[in-house]
């Protein structure tokens, strides 16, 4: 279904535009960082793209075939929403609701536990999980839809640096299957360790796009330099 | 003050020989507001989960109203299921008005309101913590509220138990369209009402420690039981 294209998009609440004339193609296999300071609308950017909100102008659209079918596109929130039952149950709930045959969805919610390492935890409650686990099991969630794309909103912001390690190393994973990874981050050492390009907003703009490298030796933008030095005063 | 301690003594007494006329009352009185409660609560839970969930005109009114309703006056309720089934009233050709069924149907009318905006706001409590996720998953309305009503499942059971507690503790409903006639329709709280008037006071007494009891026992167990799940589920 990639690539993705924005062409004019903005979002407003109250008149006041959270994104602001977004323009922008997204293809397959870079991962892309989405980057920016508290309030840029990294978050409101991103749900635009999964179709959780609709731009108030502009236009979103996949351009590639098999059209914008949901089960091909999988989102990880910044605080992982747990469904009361075990945590084998929360992974075939959503393979349930993609279409997935009955028979199937055991084995393939099993087989991805595993791979994120909770196959020991497959019966318990998903809510007593920690928090790191509850992230693991969100990956593990959208990973069994075999997504084309996954989209990852501050994935580990609320966890501690383990869990984070383990979270990334997941993400790390996910992509190496072949899945599009679109991320958001106000973690520099994260979007270095984790993307290949950078898509840097300030106050809803999209103000530079650039490979990972290129932009932090050299940023383009002065708002983009100005956000790198902020988080990296020693430097 | 010896005519309390005599009425008590009574009351025990009776409760401990397990009286059949006490126990036909205690008897009826749990068929009728069970049944209601389980009526209540088929009609209630999808209704909370419609309001909770759905997006339509008229929405905020129409909560505001089902709020208000929780507050329902007993005799009302009575009154109106009374003048539809007395013999001159739409429902009258059913005569089924002094029969336990008039009992139950009032009083379902009196805790489906009940049910439905206490389980509307829990259940729109859990919809604002799910929405993203299961709208991110694929989940239609439909599928989302029955995914709500069964992930708020233990706080349900609270409302419910309230429901239960408001039905089987209300006069005002059951002795308009039951009649209080004896072994037909006399429930513990007609009851109590009529050997108060009467002056039998341990009968009176004996049914009253019965309902408390009763109600608290419910209660009691309703919070074990979820505290022990909340601690299972989380």
């Amino acid at each position: 279904m990639l690539p993705l294209e924005l062409k004019d998009v903005c979002f407003a609440v109250n008149g006041r535009n959270i994104i602001d004339c977004v323009s922008v193609q997204i293809g397959a296999g870079p991962r892309t960082i989405i980057l920016g300071a508290n309030g840029a609308g990294k978050s409101v950017l991103m749900r635009l793209c999964h179709g959780l909100l609709q731009p108030t102008a502009g236009e979103i659209k996949w351009r590639g075939g098999n059209g914008n079918r949901r089960s091909r596109q999988a989102m990880v929130f910044q605080r992982p929403v747990m469904l009361r039952r075990s945590a084998l149950a929360n992974v075939v709930y959503g393979l349930k609701l993609a279409g997935f045959a009955a028979g199937e969805c055991d084995l393939r919610a099993r087989d991805v536990l595993e791979a994120v390492g909770l196959e020991r935890q497959a019966d318990r409650p998903a809510r007593i999980l920690s928090g790191g686990e509850q992230q693991r099991l969100a990956l593990a969630r959208a990973w069994a839809l075999g997504p084309e794309v996954l989209f990852l909103d501050e994935p580990t912001a609320n966890l501690d640096p383990g869990a984070a390690r383990d979270v990334e190393s997941i993400i790390a994973a996910i992509h190496a299957t072949g899945t599009k990874i679109i991320m958001t981050t106000h973690n520099l050492g994260q979007a270095r360790r984790l993307g290949d390009e950078i898509l840097f907003l300030s106050q809803g703009r999209l103000v530079e796009r650039a490979p990972v490298e290129r932009f932090f030796r050299a940023p383009a933008a002065a708002e983009a330099a100005a956000f790198i030095k902020d988080e990296l005063p020693w430097q | 003050m010896t005519d309390l301690i005599r009425a008590f003594a009574e009351a025990f007494d009776l409760i401990s020989r397990l009286d059949a006329k006490l126990i036909e009352i205690v008897a009826l009185s749990l068929a009728v507001s069970l049944t209601a409660v389980a009526i209540a609560t088929i009609l209630g839970l999808p209704l909370g989960a419609l309001f909770a969930v759905g997006r339509f005109r008229g929405r905020q009114m129409v909560i505001v109203l089902l709020n208000a309703l929780m507050g329902l006056p007993p005799v009302v309720v009575g009154l109106l299921v009374y003048l539809l089934l007395s013999r001159a009233g739409p429902l009258g050709a059913l005569g089924i008005l002094f029969t336990p069924t008039a009992m139950i149907i009032a009083q379902a009318i009196l805790i489906t309101p009940i049910i439905a905006a206490l389980s509307r706001q829990t259940i729109e409590d859990a919809w604002h913590e799910y929405e993203e996720q299961l709208r991110s998953l694929g989940a239609q309305r439909l599928t989302a509220s029955v995914t709500l009503l069964w992930d708020t499942r233990f706080s349900l059971v609270t409302i419910i138990l309230a429901g239960f507690g408001r039905a089987a503790a209300e006069v005002g409903a059951v002795i308009i369209v039951g009649g209080n006639i004896d072994g037909v329709t006399r429930v513990m709280t007609t009851a109590i009402a009529l050997e108060t008037s009467k002056g039998d006071l341990p009968l009176a007494l004996g049914l009253g420690i019965i309902l408390v009891g009763l109600v608290v026992a419910l209660n009691a167990g309703a919070s074990v039981i979820k505290e022990a799940a909340l601690r299972r589920y989380g």
